[in-house]
């Protein structure tokens, strides 16, 4: 009899079929085989990566953006280079809406694909959820265990008292992060008054706590005029928000948003003519050099692992060649690049695609990143890089090369940080299989 | 002092954008009866024919296209939809207005991708209109308020003083007379609706690019209009008028409150345990859900809003 379930798992019943009646239909099993090759290149023999971040939603442009960057990513620095082991890298987008509990439904679907790898990097909250499920996932089925790449998500915690085996962390901590503002600070003595905004959410608070702590044993003089959360992703008018900097008579703002929080917040500086100074984690990208425009000049810093005006081998090109591509996306992540590259490497050293091999590949590997060498700590799995502050300034076609999102301004290093003195000690403790 | 006069400005400013958007909702029920749950749906329209109007053809055209435009798919989902459901109650309309909502928002990630799109104010209007206590206030905001006060004044003279708006009025309450008259209703129904729409689109083409144009943008504001048309009362234009510029002066100078909620207790002398969570949480960090708390308030204590007539 016929079950009527047949057509609508069909997937389920494939595996069935698979597992249960090898010697009666290895004829059909090879049938499927050749049907599935013919159906494409699309199946089989590939490297899969699920990138579970916002494809919707107020940070939508933040995520289809990352998605961008790693899928020309894994053709142009994988594929293109005889991929891994002779099979193809590739990252399919699962649409998290930048909401924790969605994100453990995309994960759960991931699986079910047959996904053995994820990468997220919008939100710590998308990313805690994340570590957790993924570390459930791995004490239950430790034969298809899963493994976390975070190429953004910079809770220092992640790394911290809730580091894991199971993730890799490629963007700097906010801990790291602070240190190099704050030294940087300690020897601007115009700084006076500082005002801390930021998204009330995990990533905010660790920014605001670290800025304050930080500050405190290195600018006793300096003072915190004002601290400030808001909604994140739902403020769509910071007049207010602004007029409150203002009044507190703050020369320099420390904020960590990012996507159109950050374009929105640095907006309704340049609407008011605020004049204080913005010392940011992510001003370089994702529309916000659009937003401020000739008023962030020498007014907006940013704290990253690289910008355009970083001399690097190849990156240049392949910075120019996506932004031709992708008009409108201009290329922002060196550490998405970092990250596939050391990722494949890996599996290739490793000679398997296992998420626990690739894992202990991937452990202690130094890599000869664009940036400079670059070290994934075994202790904590965060990977240490060089980190550039730079300045808004006007493009020169020399130190400031190339302009930001076409708007006649660059960024211009100001400060830089070596791998080693990036470095930080880790509170984590890791249980490993 | 200073900073509360640029708070003032600030709020005033939002509340009349609020006041723009309210509008058309608060007519269409004050005239038709029926609570429109897709309303920012239009408002959402509206900016997106905006910006693809002006990447054809700039900002200028769009400003009255647009809303055109709007008004138009309005009537017609007046003329086409609306009109059947209503035959089936208010429930049956209700939840067309209500699924509407959800259509138009997937019509939008189809046509427009689910990211934000480059919606950018005119180079006419960008910059700094004056200068008050060095914060400059941008020529964009001033613009806002102009055609926020200008709608408000034609809506008023439309309503009051021409003979259309007699009509309109009349046929409100007395639509069997009317009809009697010889007024064709229904049309007087569609044409309200859409003008309803229009205004909503209207404060689409400018609120798009002030904030941010993209999908959420109708989910962002659909539940901040329906407060303020409760607050001022439902179907009262000017109390919609009031209840927006309190709506947003309230948001406005919440942000600027950093005392937290002991501290307000400890005003009328009561001292809360120290270390709960809830209690060191500051005026600021509660401004999203002031209005809320607002309309929440409005409905035990004044049920038919600040200036509403009826007790529904």
């Amino acid at each position: 009899m016929q079950n009527p379930m047949d057509g609508v798992a069909g997937f389920k019943t494939f595996q069935y079929l698979e597992e249960n009646s090898m010697t009666q239909s290895k004829f059909r099993n090879l049938a499927i085989a050749a049907s599935l090759a013919l159906m494409g290149s699309a199946a089989y023999a590939q490297v899969k990566i699920a990138y579970i971040d916002p494809l919707s939603g107020p940070f939508a442009n933040v995520g289809e953006a990352g998605l961008k960057g790693f899928k020309e990513a894994a053709e142009i620095l994988v594929n293109q280079k005889g991929g891994i082991m002779g099979q193809k890298l590739e990252f399919v987008g699962f649409d998290n809406k930048g909401s924790p509990q969605e994100t453990q439904i995309q994960l759960k679907a991931a699986i079910d694909q047959g996904f053995r790898y994820v990468t997220q990097g919008n939100g710590s909250g998308a990313a805690h959820s994340l570590i957790d499920a993924v570390n459930k996932w791995n004490e239950r089925n430790p034969d298809k265990t899963v493994l976390f790449f975070n190429y953004a998500a910079v809770d220092p915690t992640l790394t911290g008292e809730k580091c894991s085996f199971w993730h890799f962390r490629f963007d700097a901590n906010t801990e790291m992060k602070m240190e190099a503002i704050t030294n940087f600070m300690e020897n601007d003595k115009k700084i006076k008054k500082v005002f801390i905004i930021g998204q009330d959410y995990a990533h905010g608070h660790q920014v605001a706590k670290a800025a304050k702590e930080m500050l405190a044993k290195k600018r006793k003089d300096v003072q915190i005029v004002g601290e400030d959360l808001h909604p994140i992703g739902r403020v769509k008018d910071f007049a207010p928000y602004i007029a409150k900097i203002k009044a507190s008579g703050a020369d320099t703002v420390i904020t960590g948003n990012w996507g159109n929080d950050l374009s929105l917040l640095v907006k309704a500086a340049k609407d008011a003519g605020l004049t204080a100074r913005f010392f940011t984690y992510y001003a370089g990208g994702l529309g916000t050099p659009q937003a401020m425009g000739a008023s962030g000049e020498n007014k907006v810093l940013q704290l990253t692992e690289w910008h355009m005006n970083v001399p690097t081998k190849s990156t240049e090109k392949f910075a120019l060649d996506f932004n031709k591509k992708y008009p409108g996306v201009w290329f922002y992540y060196l550490r998405v690049n970092t990250m596939v590259e050391m990722v494949a490497k890996a599996m290739n050293t490793a000679k398997s695609t296992d998420p626990k091999a690739v894992a202990l590949a991937l452990e202690d590997m130094r890599f000869p990143a664009e940036n400079g060498e670059v070290w994934m700590r075994k202790s904590d799995h965060q990977l240490m890089q060089p980190l550039y502050i730079s300045v808004f300034a006007k493009a020169d076609g020399k130190t400031v090369k190339h302009d930001s999102e076409g708007t006649g301004f660059g960024w211009k290093t100001v400060a830089s940080v070596s791998q080693r003195d990036s470095q930080l000690p880790t509170a984590c403790i890791m249980s490993r299989p | 002092m200073e900073f509360v006069a640029i708070s003032l400005l600030n709020g005033i400013t939002y509340g009349l954008l609020l006041f723009m958007l309210s509008s058309g909702l608060t007519l269409i029920f004050s005239m038709m009866g029926i609570l429109n749950f897709a309303h920012a749906s239009f408002y959402m329209l509206g900016a997106y024919f905006a910006y693809q109007i002006s990447t054809w053809v700039g900002f200028w055209p769009g400003l009255l296209v647009a809303p055109l435009l709007v008004g138009a798919v309005g009537a017609l989902i007046e003329r086409y939809g609306l009109r059947r459901a209503h035959r089936f109650g208010h429930v049956a309309e209700l939840l067309f207005t209500f699924g509407l909502a959800f259509v138009v928002e997937e019509l939008v990630h189809l046509i427009w991708g689910k990211s934000s799109v480059d919606y950018k104010i005119p180079v006419e209007l960008d910059g700094a209109l004056f200068t008050l206590f060095g914060t400059d206030f941008p020529i964009y905001k001033g613009f806002m308020m102009l055609v926020s006060v200008g709608m408000l004044v034609a809506l008023y003279a439309l309503l009051t003083r021409t003979r259309i708006g007699l009509i309109i009025q009349a046929a409100l309450t007395k639509p069997d007379m009317v009809e009697a008259l010889g007024h064709n209703v229904p049309r007087i129904f569609m044409l309200v609706f859409g003008g309803g729409t229009a205004l909503a689109g209207l404060a689409g083409v400018i609120g798009g690019n002030a904030f941010i144009t993209e999908p959420g943008m109708a989910a962002a504001v659909g539940s901040i209009v329906f407060v303020i048309v409760v607050v001022g009362g439902l179907g009262s234009l000017g109390g919609a008028f009031i209840a927006s510029l309190l709506i947003g002066c309230i948001q406005t100078f919440s942000v600027a409150l950093s005392i937290s909620i002991t501290d307000v207790f400890a005003l009328v002398g009561i001292t809360l345990p120290d270390g709960s969570q809830v209690a060191r949480l500051t005026i600021t960090q509660l401004a999203p859900v002031l209005p809320y708390l607002l309309m929440v308030a409005i409905l035990i204590f004044r049920p038919r809003g600040l200036m509403g007539s009826r007790e529904s």
